[in-house]
């Protein structure tokens, strides 16, 4: 017998369908598709509807020295806090894996920091790192120099990696617990009889079989990074100390929303959405050819 | 090769204890088997021996050194696990290798030793494979190979046959017991399966809810079982085990549905009026021929090929008889047994203990 459920009339499932068909097109078709118009015209200045200019905004885009500083700042946001998010997670979830006494209660808390929107965790982290009341008041009471996210555009940078990587081992470390605990005891007590310590028994057993969830995780974590920071920059630093953390999402909101270039700002959106096109690809072709057991 | 000695050793998980007060010495090079049916808490015993499992109580000593303290590693302990626990991700070779490697021997020396392990297992052929790409009795070698690289003081195994397919698992066992004999690596093997500890023990453990019951040679505890328990657990079918009530004046038994059976009172001394548990071998006790004896009422039987099992009733209680190819008999038929005071056991009705 079909399991599958038939409706003998056609329109009852297109009914059925519709909400969804509704959320996607008018999430994603629709202002992909209006991305894709803007990118490749331009408002005539007195007004009068779209000129088509072909790809001269991209050209534009090209040529500004400053998209290209936004995009190396893009890849040291998503290298820093990639490295530090599934660095930690990863150390985390070894700990909780080794079975330490509470770790049912840990496991929790150590989840929930993803669970805070990102805008709150950044509020929060703007208090931690406040000049004048943060942690580091006494420092900077003697040195004024140590700690100035406001002006220095280092410390804005560490300030929004810390930020961000703090909410996002929290997902490394539930994705990296689970995938520890599907190794089965008897290969980690085999190992241990074989001779291997704990750091040993990481490196050689556990660490391999959790390549693949590592690989999910590398992908997922930098290609997020690209979207994911804007609303930290936004409460944190507005993109400032002179643009220090302006990423690339952040610019196209910036030069879109502020400046008023929806063709400049388009045309940036185009160009992000196809880089993470093509890094998911290579990464997942990578990943395909290379990890392969159970 | 080195001897294995624990005293009182207790294991508790929580309120349950598991390993209740073991005492056991295990000389060096010897075969041991610690037998008992599942959940006895044999396999915790033998991860606290490997160090993998910490005692809640006693001593274990492995050479004249006490371990209870030591890493697993440092006491020189090799274990071949049931489900074999290979390193899927790496080669056949990679994984009798890995002790060594975490040993810091120079490559050249490990792949020696690899090829003449391989060698003695006849994994030559696969070295470079993973273990994904073996047959279940194939990673079993792999996974004694494992063991054996190190040379350990101790090899422990916790049921490593019970996987493989009958005829494989007896073609596994004689090549353990011919390693045995090879390497003379004091050996500590767990298993519920009575044939595998039979064949392959120097000595038998037998366990029962976390307490040992017997140890004893193979033939010891075949024909001198130390309780009903043992003896019903050891041979095949096992021992024949029924009610009866002794009468030291008249000097019979008395079955529950009032048949007496005559023993010797020079030969069994110890008995004493009252319940006790009355055992007989299945291939120890006759059909008689004259038709005096036991009466008993078959019911089916099962072919072995050389000899039959014939299931019956004395008094109401599962009797098995084995007898050969020519004795005849009818199911649903009541026939005579004669068992010889040689074949007669007795245990305590209270505590299962042997009377002898
Ligand atoms: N980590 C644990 N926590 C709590 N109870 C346990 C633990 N490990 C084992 N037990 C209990 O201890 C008892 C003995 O377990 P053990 O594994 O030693 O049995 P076994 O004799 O090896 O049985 P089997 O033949 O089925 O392997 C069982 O009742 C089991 O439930
Ligand atoms: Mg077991």
């Amino acid at each position: 017998m079909e399991k599958r459920a038939t409706f003998s009339n056609a329109s009852i499932g297109v009914l059925f369908v519709a909400p969804q068909i509704l959320l996607v097109f008018t999430f994603f078709y629709w202002p992909t598709g209006a991305a894709l118009f803007w990118a490749f015209t331009l408002e005539r200045p007195w007004g009068g509807g779209n000129e088509w200019v072909g790809l001269d905004n991209f050209r534009q885009v090209f040529a500004d020295r400053a998209y290209w500083a936004s995009i190396t700042r893009s890849l040291v946001f998503a290298g820093a806090t990639t490295f530090l998010a599934m660095g930690f997670g990863l150390l985390l979830a070894v700990a909780c894996d080794r079975g330490l006494k509470f770790y049912q209660g840990f496991r929790t808390v150590f989840v929930w920091p993803y669970a805070v929107v990102a805008p709150a965790a950044a509020l929060a982290f703007r208090f931690i790192f406040a000049p004048d009341a943060g942690i580091f008041s006494a420092l900077v009471k003697s040195n004024p120099e140590f700690w100035n996210p406001a002006q220095n555009g280092y410390h804005a940078m560490v300030m929004v990696i810390v930020c961000y990587s703090w909410k996002y081992a929290a997902y490394c470390f539930i994705f990296f617990l689970a995938a520890l605990q599907a190794i089965p005891r008897s290969v980690i007590e085999a190992s241990a009889m074989d001779g291997a310590g704990v750091l040993r028994r990481v490196r050689d057993i556990q660490l391999p079989l959790i390549t693949p969830t590592f690989f999910f995780l590398l992908v997922i974590s930098i290609t997020d990074s690209f979207q994911d920071s804007f609303s930290i920059v936004d409460v944190m630093t507005d993109g400032g100390p002179a643009k220090a953390t302006e990423f690339m999402v952040y610019k196209i909101y910036f030069d879109g929303f502020r400046g008023l270039d929806y063709s400049g700002a388009a045309a940036q959106s185009i160009v992000l959405m196809f880089l993470m096109i093509v890094l998911t690809f290579f990464q997942f072709r990578f990943i395909e050819r290379r990890i392969h057991y159970s | 090769m080195a001897a294995v000695s624990l005293s009182a050793v207790s294991k508790k998980f929580g309120p349950n204890t598991v390993v209740d007060k073991v005492d056991l010495a295990i000389e060096a090079g010897e075969f041991v088997v610690i037998l008992g049916p599942s959940g006895c808490g044999k396999s915790t015993l033998l991860r606290m021996i490997a160090g993998l499992e910490a005692t809640s109580d006693g001593e274990i000593q492995i050479g004249d050194v006490v371990v209870n303290d030591l890493e697993p590693r440092a006491r020189g302990c090799a274990m071949v696990f049931q489900n074999y626990a290979l390193y899927p991700h790496m080669t056949v070779a990679e994984n009798i290798g890995y002790a060594l490697k975490v040993a810091g021997l120079p490559k050249a020396d490990r792949i020696a030793r690899i090829q003449s392990v391989a060698q003695m297992l006849g994994l030559g052929e696969f070295l470079d494979r993973k273990p994904m790409q073996l047959s279940g009795g194939q990673r079993q070698r792999v996974a004694m190979g494992r063991a054996m690289i190190r040379e350990p003081k101790v090899f422990l195994y916790d049921e490593p046959l019970s996987n493989l397919d009958a005829r494989l698992r007896v073609a596994m066992r004689a090549e353990i017991r011919r390693l045995h004999q090879r390497l003379g690596t004091t050996s500590l093997f767990v298993t519920h399966d009575q044939v595998e500890a039979m064949t392959l023990a120097d000595r038998i453990v037998v366990m029962n809810q976390g307490r040992i019951e017997q140890i004893g040679t193979p033939d010891e505890i075949y024909r001198r079982p130390a309780s009903a328990y043992v003896a019903s657990f050891i041979g095949s079918p096992g021992l024949n085990l029924l009610r009866v009530n002794v009468s030291t004046n008249d000097g019979h038994i008395k079955f529950g549905d009032g048949q007496l059976l005559a023993y010797d009172r020079k030969i069994w001394k110890n008995l004493q009026d009252g319940p006790v548990t009355f055992g007989f071998r299945a291939e120890e006790a006759r059909l008689a021929s004259d038709g005096r004896g036991l009466s008993i009422r078959f019911s089916f039987s099962e072919e072995l090929g050389s000899s039959r099992l014939i299931y019956g009733a004395v008094a109401d209680e599962e009797a098995v008889l084995m007898i050969d190819h020519d004795e005849k008999f009818s199911a649903d038929e009541t026939a005579a047994l004669s068992i010889p005071n040689s074949a007669m056991q007795f245990f305590s009705a209270e505590t299962g203990r042997r009377i002898s």
